[in-house]
């Protein structure tokens, strides 16, 4: 198995200098569009350069770039070992193909390749194979192909045919900025000039110069004060030979202890850094699966307050029990398991809770929709009888008119009306069931399913009032018409109001059981007729001001005095006026309005010859539009009968 | 409190305290009667600042000889936010101590386990590294998780009188864990023992080792 690409190595945790900047340029486009450029990239330096986070940084950003993409590290110890293990075992080929889906392929410290001739082989193999179908291969040394010994001629080839760079040692301004940051990341702060002086001593590796660090941190955990000046005197010891001045020829007296408090604490700092690499691999996971993970991010921010690793089985065990509480909501009520609820592992007693009322039929039937508010049904002559029953079915529900149901075609705001009164009975702190009939039969037929219609029959009779949306929709669903008597008669011996709607008249419904119909009839029947002018007229007056500051009341006016069938139809002639005149940057007008709903659409140009034919022409659109014109220009009947007569 | 008192309880003490925000490592030196336990602690006292020390505490016989056990607390300060202490405790190793070995070691989170490397001393090293597996195992131990080193002392000594490093791992060290050739009594190989010991207890952490 490959090892994991360290959650640390990333393109933002590493500094950018002159010495690594043209390879870290490369390696962003390489990991932002794998085997298109630089295919092999073969990356070199000394140890302790940045070579392997630059390789796992390619990794990582590959994979944010594109999740799916496979991506594969590997050390060559890793490669030949695996290779041996499958030649030995006789699986040479399953080896091979391995290899065959990994889009982006990180080999490591190939410097090792010295003396292994199969392994040779079976690398340029996968180069080649990889190169032709434009998969991405990265390769790191510590030197250049060139002085991998015994390397083979065609490997040295196919790497100088992509691309091959180095990495210098960082520069002065770079190894204070790697200091800086490892710092912060340790959370330590140094007087001034310390950070500096450690990177005055000629510590060309980066390890060697984080090494450098972790022995000032002990010194100065241990309450040593540690001032820019005795940055050389303490670390002294610490100095690799090659980097000591040669001048230093008294060598100053081993500190063993301090020696040791640097090793122990950068080795201390790894693990727990690695702990808080593991709860961010989990956090990435948990949200990349839907849930939330609040509770590993404070665990993060709080410093690793508890144990990690005790936290993070918690939140599995809480995925899961959340998992198999899902799964039951999704048998007792489908309607419930994409509830947010699932996906909070922070709180599985409101997950379990929300479970048993489910089961229990407890939980919350469909609720009126709130965008229809009562107070923004328009009333005007043809509808006041139906808008006041509303209000009065709100004012005491289930005392006066119930049930009430509202009969009219379509888009006269039967909706609005059934949703605008179950808004206002729930603002009085009721409950509410509101759906439409199709609805309601559909749920029907999966609690049939579920063999689970007794829970469902309860979370409606729990309800204080019921409204059916197009209650003409049960018409021939007997079962659906069976459910509605029982609850009907439920809701009417309860006193609880019921509101239905109803596009036919019920004395012209055909195919619903008498039984119902008689007591639907029992109640008030309120129509609701297409909109009349004045309804035309409040609704074009309400939808320009929304949109409009200042509108121009003749706009409405003109709007009100078009062809319009139903309320609906009054909204769709104001967006088209609204829609034109924000597209024309045009001021809103009743003459532009009328420009835009009468004038033709743009012709296609017109023919220069003549049109053969028998030389007659037949009226067109012209003259049916024109008449519509002359019709619609008066919009009242009476002025119409006055121009006939004239 | 386990500095004083590593013989109380049976529980195994915690290595890691998150909400104390504190790491305690327990690291016991083990091994035959004057191998060198003692001036391993000894050697580390002299070494260590007093500000990050504590008391060496040892309780020995007129004959200098460990009567109950070395303690020798070490303070290494805050790491990453952790209050970091290491206890080292040696046992004693005349075989009829068995009793306080035991106690030393229990809720041990390492051992170094310190050989005698005269040949003629060879017997009672395996007849101590035994006792230390018998000892382990009762106290429900798994030797194989356990983080030991192996300290072969007195490499100074002349070389007709002593076995070699790879000698004694042939003889003892048969689960091949690390190993080090030392000279407790001028301090070579104490640290590299003691750092092994302590990177290998310390990387049992992020692995799923002992916390609380």
């Amino acid at each position: 198995m490959s090892p994991p690409l360290n959650p640390y190595f990333r393109f933002d945790t590493m500094v950018v200098g002159a010495a690594n900047r043209l390879a870290v340029t490369a390696a962003r486009a390489v990991a932002e569009t794998p085997g298109a450029v630089y295919n092999p990239l073969f990356i070199y330096a000394k140890p302790g350069l940045g070579k392997t986070h630059l390789l796992m940084a390619m990794g990582h950003g590959a994979k944010a770039i594109d999740p799916a993409l496979s991506v594969e590290y590997l050390t060559l110890d890793h490669f030949i070992e695996a290779f041996h293990a499958a030649i030995a075992s006789g699986q040479g080929e399953a080896y091979r193909k391995r290899f065959a889906d990994v889009s982006l392929l990180l080999v490591d410290d190939v410097q090792f390749l010295t003396g292994q001739r199969e392994a040779q082989a079976e690398l340029l193999r996968i180069v080649d194979a990889m190169q032709t179908a434009s998969r991405q291969i990265v390769l790191t040394s510590d030197r250049p192909p060139s002085e991998i010994e015994a390397l083979d001629e065609r490997l040295i080839r196919r790497f100088a045919g992509g691309l091959v760079i180095d990495i210098s040692p960082p520069d002065y301004e770079t190894k204070v900025a790697i200091l800086r940051r490892k710092a912060e990341e340790r959370r330590v702060t140094f007087g001034p000039g310390v950070l500096e002086a450690v990177a005055k001593l000629g510590l060309d590796n980066v390890r060697e110069l984080v090494g450098a660090l972790n022995r000032l941190i002990a010194h100065q955990a241990a309450g040593d004060d540690v001032p820019a000046e005795r940055v050389e005197a303490l670390l002294g010891g610490g100095v690799p030979a090659s980097a000591a001045a040669p001048a230093a020829a008294v060598e100053p007296p081993p500190d063993e202890f301090g020696d040791f408090l640097s090793d122990i604490s950068a080795t201390l700092h790894q693990q727990i850094e690695a702990w808080r690499g593991k709860v961010a691999a989990a956090i990435l996971r948990w949200e990349g699966e839907g849930y939330r993970t609040a509770r590993l991010e404070a665990l993060l921010d709080g410093e690793l307050a508890r144990d990690p690793e005790e936290a993070l089985r918690e939140f599995e065990a809480d995925v899961r029990k959340l998992d198999a509480l899902r799964a039951e909501a999704e048998q007792a009520a489908p309607d419930l398991a994409g509830s947010p609820v699932f996906r909070d592992p922070g709180d599985v007693p409101a997950a379990a809770e929300l479970l048993e009322q489910a089961k229990d039929g407890a939980h919350p039937p469909p609720a009126p929709s709130p965008v229809w508010r009562l107070d923004a049904v328009v009333e005007a002559a043809g509808n006041r009888v139906a808008v006041q029953a509303a209000l009065a079915a709100v004012a005491e529900p289930g005392e006066k008119y119930n049930p009430l149901v509202l009969v009219g075609g379509t888009g006269v705001g039967k909706t609005h009306l059934l949703h605008g009164i179950g808004t206002a009975l729930a603002a009085r702190g009721l409950r509410v069931a509101c759906l439409g009939a199709e609805e309601f039969t559909g749920e029907l037929i999966e609690a049939i399913d579920r063999d689970a219609v007794a829970q469902w029959r309860k979370r409606y009779r729990r309800a204080d009032a019921f409204l059916l949306d197009d209650v003409h929709l049960v018409a021939e669903k007997s079962r659906s018409q069976d459910e509605l008597f029982l609850l009907f008669n439920h809701f009417l011996e309860g006193g609880r109001q019921m509101v239905f709607s109803s596009a036919v008249a019920l004395s012209q419904l055909a195919g619903v059981e008498s039984r119902l119909l008689t007591r639907l009839e029992g109640g008030l029947v309120a129509e609701l007729p297409a909109p009349e002018r004045e309804i035309r007229q409040k609704v074009a007056d309400r939808l320009l001001c929304e949109k409009v500051p200042e509108v121009d009341p003749e706009v409405a006016a003109y709007l009100a005095g078009r062809p319009a069938e139903s309320v609906r139809g009054v909204q769709g002639l104001v967006q088209r006026v609204l829609s034109a005149a924000e597209a024309q940057q045009a001021k809103l007008t009743a003459g532009f309005a009328r420009s835009v709903l009468e004038c033709a659409p743009a012709r296609p140009p017109r023919r220069t010859a003549a049109p053969r034919g028998s030389g007659l022409v037949a009226p067109g659109t012209g003259a049916a539009r024109s008449r519509e014109k002359m019709v619609w220009d008066w919009p009242d009947i009476g002025d119409r009968l006055i121009e006939e007569w004239r | 409190m386990r500095a004083s008192a590593p013989s109380s309880g049976d529980e195994p003490m915690s290595l890691v305290n998150f909400a104390a925000r504190e790491i305690t490592c327990k690291i016991v030196y083990y091994g035959p009667g004057r191998s060198g336990k003692t001036t391993n602690l000894q050697y580390i006292f002299g070494r260590v600042p007093e500000s990050r020390r504590g008391r060496m505490v040892s309780l020995a016989t007129h004959t200098d000889r460990t009567l109950f056990f070395d303690f020798l607390p070490l303070d290494l300060g805050s790491i990453s936010g952790f209050a970091t202490k290491f206890q080292l405790y040696t046992v004693p190793g005349q075989s009829y101590y068995a009793s306080t070995r035991r106690l030393v070691l229990q809720g041990a989170d390492g051992v170094v386990f310190v050989a005698d490397s005269q040949a003629r001393r060879l017997d009672d090293n395996v007849e101590s590294l035994q006792d230390m597996q018998t000892n382990l195992l009762e106290q429900g131990v798994d030797v194989r998780q356990l983080p030991i080193a192996f300290q072969y002392n007195k490499q100074d000594l002349p070389g007709d009188l002593i076995l070699t490093p790879a000698e004694l791992d042939e003889a003892l060290n048969f689960r091949a864990v690390q190993s080090f050739g030392a000279d407790a009594l001028h301090g070579g190989g104490v640290f590299e023992t003691l750092k092994a010991i302590s990177e290998s207890v310390l990387r049992r952490l992020a692995a799923g080792g002992q916390v609380a």
